[in-house]
């Protein structure tokens, strides 16, 4: 065991490094582009035998993602906003093609105009794709999230493609002592792929002609079964690497100091170690406030999270996106699972384009709660600013 | 590499099944057979969308007997590079054509920058572009590679507008730019040229790219009887020249076929609805570019 001080998109590279990854189409974009130079890094050190496709954009990027996991390799890319909104005919085309890539997203707003700093808003803009996704909230997790990724990606029931999402300069340039695994172990946890080629010349088949809507729908209750089928395996897998390695993040979401709260805040990322110090400093004065840290946002954990806040009076939501019109994306989704509960379910829109959120702004947001418990507030979806 | 003398060297076996979705006379599919045919059962091929995706037939049923890919317009070039690196990484020991196979639009439009891409990093890879100078499936929309004058459905006839206002693409030319080992031009009028350069392309380590002239009864609006005469009419009055090149080397370029006598542009014009209202200064205007073009090459 290993412990180095390293950057989130270190922590990531070496995350793919140690899933033994075959092939790597990548594409520079701020901040995500470290991620790649470690990877080159590793090949020019001999360190990673991978193919390390330099690419002409995000777009050729997904697509050679696809043609390398047609023919059965394990693949691996990342990329940031534009990148990610560039590749998103072939992100759909990717997860109807039931192809298990994994691909690191670094968080980072969407122009016009241009931001280089973190928000949610590309990775939660491909919610509909079919690609399953998680956030991570440290370096720690990033690296773990990666090799669990390919584990649940991969499995038989699923074969879906997995992205995992962490802030752009707060973890990807951010350097925390992270536990190396070793090649060995890892090795154990996740076997080499040995998905066989789709494209086969001795075998040959003919892949995404036209079919009639009956098929296609049969195709996409598959998708949305396997979808499904993805939750269990995101608990089971966190699981079995708490117990391989030490660590686990709570499978889909994680609750924290949810005992005895009538209100809660539901963030994702890096985030939530300012909002679990604002509970704690809050529980300190004797208010019953806790946090839920989303980890999966697809699967969505409805039943988990109605769960988590079956004794809660009041949840906010800390969106760092905006589905225009309606309010944070994560809230919509929040309020529609906690629907069946007696809850107030507020959004709070903050941290766009890399805008601070203090203490202050995660306490005020936590008032804007305790007074909601007795009082329902003008409007429920408030932008922090 | 065989050499292609007569019909006895053209491969028997067939890849595209009779039974295919395609119009009578389709020059697209003529070239989908003919480049099956030379490459044989090693190939994996992918299809962007195109005409090809609805001819190859709808689930489960395929006319195609290799194994097919379809992607997304824009992809191939992305697409071929992805699985051409998994072979190369895995150590493959057979030789397995990788094959992209796109129309024009894919081509010259849409899909120019991934295949730019994949040429540029030297991928083990052959592309095909077969050429029915619009987009046919769409129906008749004009694409870079339509001709100058021609008709289609968003160049119309009017009393503001003639056919299409700018010249046609010249994709070979492009890709010699890229200095890639192998570009050539060919027709389905010249089946024995077409493999032969086909079987050039497939035999050659690194990109080749193929760019196939197909005349599209329903687009160019001519009797799909005529399919064969059409295409070579082109090559005859030197609308459509044939030759090949090597690394981008000019001093390699080898016309192919040379027409003993070439025939004025308006002989092939005037065979086809969507020139028909082509007035006598625009099809002299098409006689100077092409009497410029044969000039340039040296004919």
């Amino acid at each position: 065991m290993v412990i180095k001080v390293i950057t989130g998109n270190e922590a990531a590279a070496y995350g793919a490094r140690l899933s033994r990854v075959e092939i790597v189409p990548a594409y520079p974009i701020t901040p995500q582009t470290t991620i790649v130079e470690q990877i080159a890094e590793f090949i020019a050190n001999g360190e990673m035998h991978v193919e390390l496709m330099r690419v002409e954009s995000e777009y050729a990027a997904m697509g050679a993602c696809i043609g390398a996991s047609l023919m059965g390799a394990r693949t691996f890319t990342a990329t940031s906003s534009q990148g990610l909104a560039f590749m998103h005919e072939l992100t759909h085309w990717a997860a109807g093609s039931r192809l298990p890539i994994v691909m690191g997203i670094v968080n980072r707003a969407l122009a016009p105009p241009w931001n280089l700093w973190p928000d949610q808003q590309d990775a939660l803009s491909q919610r509909d794709t079919g690609w399953l996704s998680l956030f991570c909230e440290n370096n720690q997790e990033i690296l773990d999230t990666c090799i669990q990724a390919y584990r649940i990606a991969e499995h038989p029931e699923v074969l879906l493609p997995m992205m995992f999402s962490f802030d752009g300069f707060a973890l990807s340039h951010m350097a925390e002592p992270v536990e190396l695994p070793t090649q060995e172990k890892v090795d154990a946890f996740l076997p080499r792929a040995v998905r066989p080629p789709l494209l086969d010349v001795d075998d040959p088949t003919t892949l995404f002609s036209v079919v009639a809507p009956e098929q296609y729908v049969e195709l996409r209750y598959w998708m949305d079964k396997a979808a499904y089928a993805a939750k269990q395996l995101i608990l089971e897998v966190d699981k079995e690497f708490g117990k391989t390695f030490g660590r686990s993040y709570g499978g889909l979401l994680k609750g924290y100091k949810l005992k005895g709260a009538k209100v809660a805040l539901l963030a994702a990322g890096s985030i939530c170690g300012t909002v679990r110090e604002v509970v704690d400093s809050m529980r300190r004065r004797g208010e019953k406030v806790g946090m839920i840290k989303l980890r999966s946002f697809r699967p969505f954990p409805r039943e988990e999270l109605r769960h988590a806040c079956e004794d809660l009076k009041v949840i906010g939501v800390l969106d760092q996106s905006c589905s225009f019109g309606m309010g944070g994306i994560i809230f919509s989704d929040a309020a529609a699972a906690l629907q069946p509960l007696d809850l107030r379910v507020l959004d709070f829109i903050a941290g766009l384009g890399g805008r601070d959120i203090t203490t202050r702004d995660v306490w005020r947001m936590f008032k804007r709660c305790i007074r909601a418990v007795k009082q329902k507030p003008a409007r429920a979806v408030e932008w922090f600013v | 590499m065989n050499v292609i003398k007569s019909l006895k060297d053209v491969p028997q076996e067939e890849f595209l099944l009779s039974g295919h979705a395609a119009c009578a006379g389709c020059g697209s599919t003529l070239a989908l057979r003919l480049t099956l045919k030379a490459f044989g059962k090693n190939t994996i091929v992918t299809i962007p969308a195109s005409c090809m995706s609805v001819v190859q037939g709808v689930f489960p049923l395929s006319a195609i007997k290799v194994p097919v890919l379809n992607i997304a317009l824009p992809a191939t070039g992305a697409v071929i590079s992805g699985i051409e690196s998994v072979l190369r990484f895995r150590k493959e020991k057979r030789k397995i054509i990788v094959l992209g196979f796109g129309g024009d639009g894919a081509t010259a439009d849409i899909g120019l920058q991934t295949l730019s891409g994949a040429f540029e990093r030297g991928h083990d890879i052959v592309y095909v572009c077969h050429d029915n100078e619009a987009y046919m499936n769409t129906g008749i929309q004009r694409s870079s590679a339509t001709p100058y004058g021609a008709w289609t459905t968003t160049t119309p006839i009017g009393k503001y507008s003639a056919g299409k206002s700018h010249f046609k693409k010249d994709m070979p030319a492009i890709f010699v730019a890229h200095r890639v080992p192998y570009v050539a031009t060919a027709s389905v009028a010249y089946p024995l040229d077409l493999i032969q350069k086909l079987k050039r392309a497939g035999s050659i380590k690194g990109p080749a790219y193929v760019h196939i002239h197909c005349p599209c009864p329903p687009g160019w609006r001519f009797p799909s009887n005529k399919t064969i005469q059409l295409a070579r009419l082109a090559v005859e009055t030197g609308m459509w020249i044939l030759y090949e090149i090597e690394n981008g080397d000019p001093s390699t370029l080898r016309i192919t076929v040379r027409p003993p006598k070439r025939k004025p542009v308006k002989e092939y014009l005037k065979l086809q609805g969507r020139f028909q209202h082509l007035r006598r200064e625009e099809i002299e205007r098409i006689q100077k570019l092409v009497n410029e073009d044969y000039k340039r090459l040296g004919l």
